[in-house]
């Protein structure tokens, strides 16, 4: 039960972090397209200023509790995906310090330089995230142990020895590309005004179209890559609300982001909606597993057995669920404060 | 090379270079608060901008911490999967209470008190600061729970897998190495914090500009520092030392450089450790002192490393040793100019003395060193295991990684971090360069634009 309990919040931290941080990388991804100009660029960065530090905290916050809630699978996938988080820590320090730089420095040629780092560094954080996902569902070469070492790319097929990266991982990789940078459009039509405004929401349209495409591609993918998946839907098949759900948030994203009566702030909902469900549908998709085997459904990372001991679980429960209630306190707070349109010249 | 050693390397590396950022955001989050809440007593304008200027070197330092540290939790499991396996159930706690109570903490009232000083009131704004400072202060001490854990492991079980099992949540949190480490490492920050503050008023005193803000500087600083530099000897230096000579008799042996049980044993001041003669070459040592410190009587007998079995001597005996004596000899040198510093403000002549001001503006690099200096003893000393007693080092790296990606990474994060430290310079050299003065920031934002 303490499992079952910890599996959700484990999860819900991961869904938070990319709802939350999933806006200022799709921002970032698209600033050089929508922001062509330095008080486009302003406004754009000065939506996601005050709160993307606070968004990756909650990166940190889930990393942590996967590692004293499941400390087998933290050891086993953190090792074993070593060159990709390598990467993907590279990146968000490259990203971290270059938006921090970009405020300080007023030289010309470098801030130019400093956004293309910003915006490079975003969209591959949003590939690297998805393939890493798609990873999880593909499965990967576990040994009995427990451990196991994948290198970026072997010949690019899923399999028992595959690599990172291979055609189904790619789809993962460029479908999160696409839904991240969805949903920093829509962030955008909520918090700016004007032109640039104007801009992110036909932005938005084709991106939509892109993100219904590679949704469904990758369903295909994964039933194929791995037919395990569909079981604990067929055993409960109330949880095909899952997938109903996507769907009808990819609906409703297209309803409200219409020119004719936009309504940005439901439109961006819908589309946190709708990472929510993508993420839970995955994890549904793989329970009780954590970490499934291409080697054989008996070195698959459990539940069971990444589980730490009962007392360190029971304690954690209380001290988690105050912090929680705490920080969510805060990241209302913050939002609240900065709620509305950002001004042009409000700029730190 | 193997690759526990590059496992080694690049923690201590990453680790290393982390820990220059919030050293100084610990300890310039308390001076900031003082800053802040003379402002608020007296409406101040001028303390007010004071307050703003180290909010902006706040904030750059804040940000390098912040992404040097995402690596520091991700390499439990990226560097040390077997000691991860292991030690979550116990260590993963502080780690994610650290995240769960300090981060969110800390990100939502920084971005208040950068952000909103025009949206909100003055008492807020204040309250922000002491937000900001009470975030990085929890912070701090869920990272030395940690480490204290690993150091002098307590309130743990063992399951049948393995694993280690807290069986009380209160005592793995007041570990009293932990106390002692938190009380002795903070004071430590607040060093760094004061230097910095008291090196940038001497340094516009130099010069002659902002020469209002530089005696506010100053006085802050030097006030600050003061308490600190005694602080950190005593007692929370005395009692660490005290403490770690009871429970690490060996690291303390290596530390000072003692190969032989003695009584009334010397304290080395100068020398170097040879491992080859097991003992201390061209020592400048006193007699008895080091006897009375531990024990308090120059007659007790100090263990030598004689008295250990060769395969748990600290692997690194020689940098110890100086790392242990380089901390110590700058402590002292903390104490002395801090003293000196605090008179000369005293007699209220400290603002045209440039001999001291030069001294304090020279001195800025030190506390960084002694502080860096003061981890390697402690983590160096807890070698050759990972916790102590309980876990081999060599046992705990991940040995599914390759030295050849190892070493790939370690690389990489030299480079990054070699841009990123020049980077941070001119960032910094810039906000000084820049001052406090709102005059020179209206006319940078006018060229800005």
């Amino acid at each position: 039960m303490l499992g079952f309990i910890w599996f959700w919040l484990v999860a819900i931290m991961i869904a938070a972090y990319v709802i939350l941080d999933g806006f200022d990388l799709g921002v970032g991804a698209l600033l050089l397209f929508l922001a062509r100009s330095e008080p486009d660029r302003r406004a754009a960065l000065a939506s996601i200023g005050p709160v993307w530090d606070g968004n990756e905290v909650w990166l940190l916050a889930g990393g942590g509790t996967l590692y004293f809630a499941f400390p087998l699978l933290y050891a086993s996938a953190f090792s074993g995906f070593y060159l990709p988080l390598m990467i993907v820590l590279w990146l968000l320090i490259l990203r971290g310090v270059s938006l921090e730089l970009r405020n300080h420095l007023d030289l010309g040629v470098w801030r130019a330089l400093l956004d293309g780092v910003f915006a490079w560094a975003s969209a591959l954080l949003a590939v690297f995230f998805g393939a890493a996902l798609a990873n999880v569902l593909r499965g990967v070469p576990l040994q009995p142990d427990g451990y196991f070492f994948l290198p970026l790319w072997t010949n690019w097929r899923p399999g028992a020895y595959p690599g990172i990266l291979d055609w189904y991982t790619v789809i993962g990789g460029l479908l999160a590309l696409a839904a991240l940078a969805l949903h920093g459009a829509l962030w955008l039509t909520v918090k700016t005004s004007g032109a640039l405004e104007r801009r992110a929401r036909q932005m938005a349209t084709p991106l939509w179209a892109l993100v219904v495409a590679l949704t469904a591609a990758s369903l295909v993918a994964t039933i194929a890559v791995r037919p395990a998946t569909l079981n604990n839907y067929f055993n409960h098949p109330v949880t095909f609300i899952v997938p109903a759900a996507v769907a009808a948030s990819l609906a409703a994203m297209w309803l409200y982001n219409r020119s004719q009566r936009p309504q940005p702030m439901k439109a961006f909902l819908a589309s946190c909606l709708y990472l929510f469900f993508m993420l839970a549908g995955a994890c549904w998709g793989v329970y009780p597993s954590l970490l499934p085997a291409t080697t054989g459904a008996a070195n698959d990372i459990t539940l069971t057995r990444a589980l730490s001991g009962p007392h360190t679980l029971a304690v954690g429960l209380v001290w988690w669920s105050f912090g929680m209630a705490l920080a969510t306190a805060y990241v209302v707070f913050v939002y609240a404060r900065f709620r509305g349109k950002v001004d042009a010249g409000e700029t730190h | 090379m193997g690759s526990e050693l590059i496992h080694r390397l690049q923690f201590a590396f990453t680790v290393t270079f982390h820990y220059l950022f919030p050293q100084l955001t610990m300890g310039l989050g308390l001076l900031i608060v003082a800053l802040k809440t003379v402002a608020l007593k007296t409406g101040s304008e001028e303390w007010d901008r004071a307050a703003r200027f180290w909010g902006r070197i706040f904030a750059i330092n804040f940000v390098f911490g912040v992404v040097t540290g995402i690596p520091m939790e991700f390499e439990f499991g990226t560097n040390w999967a077997r000691f991860a396996r292991l030690s979550g159930g116990v260590i993963g706690q502080p780690l994610a209470m650290e995240g769960v109570f300090s981060f969110f903490l800390e990100s939502a009232f920084l971005g208040l008190f950068l952000y909103g000083e025009k949206r909100i009131s003055r008492l807020l704004h204040w309250f922000s600061a002491v937000m900001v400072f009470v975030g990085s202060w929890i912070s701090g001490f869920f990272i030395i729970v940690t480490d204290a854990w690993m150091q002098h492991p307590v309130a743990y079980a063992r399951l049948p897998n393995g694993q280690f099992e807290v069986l009380s949540f209160w005592r793995l949190l007041l570990n009293p190495w932990a106390l002692l480490q938190y009380a002795h490492n903070m004071t430590g920050a607040v060093i760094t914090g004061a230097f910095v503050m008291a090196a940038v008023g001497a340094f516009y005193l130099l010069e002659g500009r902002n020469q209002s803000y530089a005696r506010i500087f100053l006085k802050v600083g030097v006030i600050a520092g003061m308490i600190a530099s005694f602080v950190i000897i005593f007692p929370t230096g005395d009692a660490a030392g005290k403490y770690v000579a009871r429970n690490q008799p060996a690291a303390i042996a290596a530390m000072e450089g003692l190969f032989k049980s003695t009584t009334g044993a010397p304290i080395v001041i100068l020398g170097q450790p040879n491992e080859q003669t097991g003992q201390i070459d061209n020592p400048i040592a006193v007699n008895d002192v080091l006897s009375y410190l531990i024990y308090g009587t120059t007659r007790a007998e100090v263990e030598g490393l004689d008295q250990f079995p060769r395969d748990q001597w600290p692997t690194a005996l020689p940098l110890l040793f100086y790392a242990y004596h380089i901390m110590a000899g700058l402590g002292t040198w903390f104490a002395l100019l801090m003293t000196v510093a605090a008179f000369l403000l005293w007699r209220k002549r400290l603002y045209t003395a440039r001999w001291a001001l030069w001294a304090l503006l020279l001195s800025f690099p030190l506390p960084y060193i002694a502080n860096t200096a003061g981890w390697m003893t402690a983590e160096l000393g807890r070698q050759p295991w990972l916790i102590y007693g309980l876990m081999r080092t060599s046992a705990g790296y991940s040995n599914m990684v390759s030295a050849g990606n190892g070493l790939f990474t370690l690389l990489g994060f030299m480079g990054l971090y070699a841009l990123l430290g020049l980077l941070f310079t001119v960032l910094i050299y810039r906000e000084i360069a820049r001052g406090p003065e709102p005059a020179a920031a209206t006319a940078e934002a006018l060229h800005a634009d």
